[in-house]
């Protein structure tokens, strides 16, 4: 089933790639993670399944990371093919330039940073029609030729699946991940296989208060048991679960943050508390590793 | 392998489902178009090549069928004793259903293109390619496949909210740059009707799919609402169709259909 085989080294592209046996992309390692070595905490936000709200989860955990002016946080898209971080971020029409050390990711804030393939479009309608090896190369300019600068959490929103982004990032950024993750077990196997530690998983769009009448509706009802039983059979962490708001998706359609508009709906306080919760994970570790 | 191009001879339309954006109800627009189009009393195929997430073999609730070979390659599972409706899916050629296709583009392009030539179809009205999303290995796989055989054209799927339409706009650009028809837009997860009070809430916004059907000059097939019937319907592999011919879903459905089928000549 798969190409890379089990007992190759951490970095190993598979047989089947293109870039099997050339050099270059092992010396892009080896400077990707020089480049990266700074940053304290990278947070991988994973589906497989699309339109569960990864991208709007990445922006508001951004946000909210960021709230504390003592850490500098950066968010990268890299949905090639579907780039909705920059609408999201209220960034539409951004671009990126160049400096002597590389590309300058866009500044939402002075402390947060982001990175997407949209800023390098230009225009709304452009359409990326790439392979893979043309997807790994952009993911690979993204790590090494952006200027970060020293960052406390690097966000990485990627697009749905199990494929050729997902095994370019976990490449690129070593063994020191961990991840955030929403929905599907296929994505569990996925962390398994490629040895990322899990924080744990967010059930979004969890009910939805009607405003009128203010009852709880399941539109998507959990059949299986949902997020809550997948995370008692696989002994996971569930981080919350995030009720359904239109006004979520209109802050994102208008690219603000809704944590702000609206802190006091039971959505934006549900999202401070997993946010909470990966806080915390990410200092026990630091505290772990530091002592070890 | 020899190539084999008999198998898709008598397939009279083939449509491909498209849209930029993942969890829009590509799949769930699929089933329900494929049940719409059998209730108009035509033969209907589907082909899912979303090998990372399968998801149609769940909501016609057929299972995981062992997949028969037959002279011309595969044979499709039947969902129903008359044949009317066949379906083809990736799902079910996986040992373990939480298994992850952890595989690189190239091998995604050989496995479709078996896929897509290799499937004994037979008899078809209608041949329904449920896709991945985005705009990139599995969709040239399946248009380069296809080039032998006509493709009548795509249905892209949207929800109303900007984000959705975005990610859309950029596919039209790929039906553009690849020669595609566009049959037209179909706005899904429009607008949710409380069934306490009967308000109706536009949970992702609304009229997203009509004004970029506007701005790109191409046809609006209709919107269809949230609707938690639905969406029970499609998680436990029932018919919707049959289940509820009452409903405003259905008839926004069925109304899409039709458009479609005039669309394609019928």
């Amino acid at each position: 089933m798969e190409d890379v085989p089990s007992n190759a080294n951490e970095h190993c592209p598979g047989t089947q790639s293109e870039q099997a046996g050339k050099a270059s992309s092992c010396a892009a390692i080896a400077e990707i993670g020089e480049k990266l070595s700074t940053v304290k905490h990278k947070i991988l936000v994973l589906s497989g399944k699309g339109g569960v709200g990864k991208s709007t989860f990445s922006a508001h955990l951004a946000h909210a990371l960021a709230s504390d002016v003592t850490k500098e946080v950066a968010l990268l898209d890299i949905d090639i093919c579907g780039p909705s971080v920059p609408r999201i971020m209220g960034l539409e029409g951004e671009q990126v330039h160049q400096s002597g050390s590389g590309w300058s990711p866009v500044y939402v804030e002075d402390n947060l940073a982001v990175m997407s393939i949209g800023f390098l479009l230009g225009s709304p309608d452009d359409a990326v029609i790439w392979r893979g090896p043309k997807k790994n190369g952009m993911i690979k300019q993204f790590l090494r030729d952006v200027d970060w600068g020293e960052l406390d959490y690097l966000i990485v929103d990627t697009p749905p699946g199990t494929s050729d982004e997902h095994l370019s990032i976990v490449q690129y950024l070593s063994a020191t991940n961990e991840v955030s993750l929403q929905d599907v077990r296929k994505e569990i196997r996925f962390c398994q296989k490629v040895k990322l530690p899990i924080i744990g998983v967010v059930e979004n769009m969890s009910g939805f208060v009607c405003p009128k009448c203010k009852n709880t509706s399941q539109i998507f009802p959990p059949t299986s048991g949902g997020a809550e039983k997948l995370c008692a059979d696989l002994s996971l962490p569930l981080l919350g679960k995030v009720p359904l708001d239109p006004r979520i998706a209109r802050s994102c359609d208008e690219g603000r943050s809704f944590l702000n508009d609206i802190p006091e709906s039971p959505a934006a306080q549900a999202y401070q508390k997993i946010v909470q919760h990966i806080q915390d994970y990410c200092s026990n570790r630091e505290a772990e590793q530091s002592t070890t | 392998m020899e190539q084999n191009t008999e198998n898709l001879s008598q397939v009279r339309h083939v449509v491909l489902v498209l849209s930029g954006k993942g969890g829009v109800g590509k799949s769930t627009i699929t089933t329900e178009l494929a049940l719409a189009l059998r209730q108009e009393g035509k033969k209907v195929g589907i082909l899912d090549v979303d090998l990372c997430g399968p998801s149609i073999p769940r909501m016609l609730s057929v299972g995981r069928p062992d997949v028969h070979q037959c002279d011309a390659g595969w044979v499709p599972v039947y969902t129903d004793a008359e044949k009317s409706l066949a379906l083809m899916s990736i799902g079910f050629l996986m040992e373990d259903p939480d298994e992850a296709v952890v595989w690189r583009g190239p091998k995604k392009t050989a496995l479709i293109g078996q896929f897509v030539t290799d499937v004994s179809w037979g008899e078809l009205d209608v041949l329904l390619v449920d896709t991945p999303p985005g705009t990139s290995d599995e969709h040239l796989a399946v248009l380069e496949n296809l080039k032998k055989h006509r493709v009548d054209g795509a249905v892209l799927v949207t929800t109303p909210q900007a984000v959705s339409t975005g990610d859309v706009r950029r596919e039209i650009t790929f039906c553009k740059k690849t020669g595609i028809r566009i049959l037209g837009i179909v706005e899904n997860m429009s607008g949710f009707v409380c069934p306490h009070c009967s308000e109706c809430s536009n949970v992702f916004s609304k009229g997203g799919g009509e004004e970029l059907a506007k701005l790109t000059g191409s046809v609006f097939l209709g919107s269809v609402p949230l609707d938690p019937q639905l969406s029970s319907s499609t998680e436990e592999g029932k018919d919707f169709m049959q289940s509820f011919p009452e409903s405003a879903t259905f008839s926004a459905i069925s109304s899409i259909c039709a458009t479609l089928l005039k669309s394609l000549g019928n």
